[in-house]
């Protein structure tokens, strides 16, 4: 019997356990996939839910309703992987041989990583909503909130899903202009990059925004600790921002799994072969998801696309033919701007984001950087999508690969 | 996309300035593009932009962080070599993209 381990059970990891399970015959390969957990959160979610949308139980699942049958799932920690000797070892001892290994470990934040993050203002007047337990800390928070200064800030890149912190920033604003005290509420987003949009044409066609709905920007601020006393943040040049509630992306890594098996970089981000898949030194591991420290966003939308290249390429790998099958980096990325409205951008490793439509059968065509009503359908719809098709790794109707039909090719 | 000449060379340009054909960089080119900057390059500098160089060649993701975990200069020093924006100037200076997000 040959054996395929994929190490953690969230978007990719069961993406792949499914289409696995569906291709390879079960008396040939035995598939185990392991997870310390046994929920599954809709993350994308999380950011709907500071401003009461979206609830707890809008967000979460066990694990097991998206396993497929026939695959051996351990709900237990991931100590390390022993690359030289093919296995895993996990926590209290078990170990797992394996012929191919997949990592699917993912990123998470690490508030611990600035100094004065975690401390006395952390779910009082500082929030993450990358989390479940800071997302409904916020929504808490919001309910009885009289308005000052909101600020929004990124602590280091990369980070899962680059656009959510915009999106923060707009649903704020709609949230506080409903509830009638927009003039008390001032909107601040700080990021340690040279602006919010750093692409010439998204900048061109999005920034736009921010300005109509009067949301400050603080640009090249790199955060080097938090001011609990003063309330404020204290960059690594010395300026200050302060704030009266503080929303925050920490610093995102990926599993200490990773450094304890000695695969990745200093923010243990898997190295990763970024048109194979392959971790960088063995050809027998593959990685998938945002623990890859691949040159392109952290988002599922892009696990989707690299789960079909991987699982070509590990057809390949099994059956002995080159691997073929190159990865583009293909990223698809929904942006909600409040009021019922969205954009839409498609990108990948050599092209940036461009303008016009892009193709979906049956539902689109879906503007691509242009704030519309159809683009919010789109994201509200994609949490069916994905409960629904994407995590069963069943076909989506869009293709891995970035076309660039319906793009426009512009110069300004 | 453009070109200029700096430091007696013709080297490829995008709109912000950066080098677009990191092939094209020398020191000469770096000490030029630095002096546009108002920076004036010493070893420390050229440190820096040879660590940088090496880690874009492999295909690494930037960040101040990991210049900061280099071993070269710590955070607050890599302000000190390149002040207001210290990866954008060095990454501009050491002829490889900008850093940037997706959109
Ligand atoms: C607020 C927010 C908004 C987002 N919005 C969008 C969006 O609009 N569109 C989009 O495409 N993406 C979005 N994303 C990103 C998307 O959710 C992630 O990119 C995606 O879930 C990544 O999947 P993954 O499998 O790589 O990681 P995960 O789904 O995080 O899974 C990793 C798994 O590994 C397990 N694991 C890790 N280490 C160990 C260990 N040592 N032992 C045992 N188990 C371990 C974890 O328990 C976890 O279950 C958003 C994310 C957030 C937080």
């Amino acid at each position: 019997m040959k054996k395929i381990v994929i190490l953690g059970g969230g978007t990719a990891g069961t993406m792949m356990a499914n289409k696995l399970r569906n291709a390879l015959e079960r008396d040939e390969w035995d598939i185990t996939i392991v997870d310390q957990f046994r929920t599954h959160y809709y993350q994308p979610g999380f950011l709907f839910i500071p401003f009461g949308i979206y609830h707890e139980r809008d967000v979460k699942k066990p694990k097991s309703s998206f396993f497929p049958v026939g695959v051996n799932v351990l709900y237990t920690g991931i100590d390390k992987v022993d690359a030289d000797n093919k296995k895993v070892l996990l926590e209290g001892g078990k170990v797992l041989f394996y012929d191919f290994l997949i990592i699917a470990t993912g990123t998470k934040t690490c508030p611990e990583e600035t100094p004065g993050l975690k401390e006395q203002l952390w779910y009082k007047d500082i929030f993450d909503f990358y989390t479940i337990e800071g997302a409904l800390a916020l929504q808490k928070h919001f309910k009885s909130w009289q308005g000052g200064k909101l600020v929004m800030a990124i602590t280091e890149i990369p980070y899962k899903c680059p656009v959510a912190p915009l999106e923060f920033v707009f649903l704020a604003e709609e949230f506080f202009t409903k509830k009638g005290i927009r003039d008390k509420v001032d909107i601040t987003i700080v990021t340690p990059m040279a602006g919010v949009f750093t692409k010439p044409i998204a900048t061109k066609m999005l920034s736009e925004l921010l300005v109509e709905k009067n949301i400050n920007v603080v640009a090249d601020f790199y955060i080097e600790r938090i001011d609990n006393e003063k309330k404020a943040l204290v960059s690594y040049d010395e300026r200050e921002v302060p704030f009266d509630t503080l929303t925050i992306v920490p610093v995102n890594m990926g599993d200490k799994m990773v450094e304890r098996s000695g695969l990745g970089d200093d923010l243990n981000f898997v190295f990763t072969n970024k048109h194979t898949l392959q971790q960088r030194d063995h050809e027998e591991i593959f990685v998938i998801g945002d623990a890859a420290n691949l040159p392109t966003s952290k988002a599922g939308s892009v696990a989707h696309f690299a789960s079909e290249i991987l699982f070509d390429n590990l057809m390949n790998a099994i059956e002995g033919r080159p691997l073929t099958a190159h990865f583009d980096g293909h990223a698809n990325c929904y942006i909600e701007t409040g009021y019922g409205k969205g954009a839409l951008i498609d990108f990948n490793y050599d092209t940036e984001p461009l303008p016009g439509t892009f193709p979906l059968p049956g539902i689109g065509p879906f503007g691509l950087l242009k704030n519309t009503k159809i683009n919010h359908y789109g994201k509200i719809m994609f949490r069916w999508i994905y409960w629904h098709l994407l995590l069963k790794g069943k076909e989506l109707p869009v293709e891995a690969e970035m076309t660039m039909a319906g793009k426009k090719r512009v110069t300004f | 996309m453009g070109q200029k000449v700096i430091a007696n060379k013709t080297i490829d340009v995008n709109d912000e300035g950066y080098m677009t054909d990191p092939s094209q960089w020398d020191k000469d080119v770096a000490s030029a593009l630095a002096e546009e900057i108002g920076i004036e390059l010493s070893d420390k500098h050229f440190e820096v932009l040879d660590y940088l160089r090496e880690k874009f060649k492999e295909g690494e993701v930037l960040t101040i962080r990991k210049v900061g975990k280099s071993g070269i200069v710590d955070i607050k020093g890599l302000y000190q070599l390149f002040p207001g924006g210290p990866l954008k100037y060095s990454s501009k200076i050491a002829g490889i993209p900008k850093p940037a997000s997706c959109v």
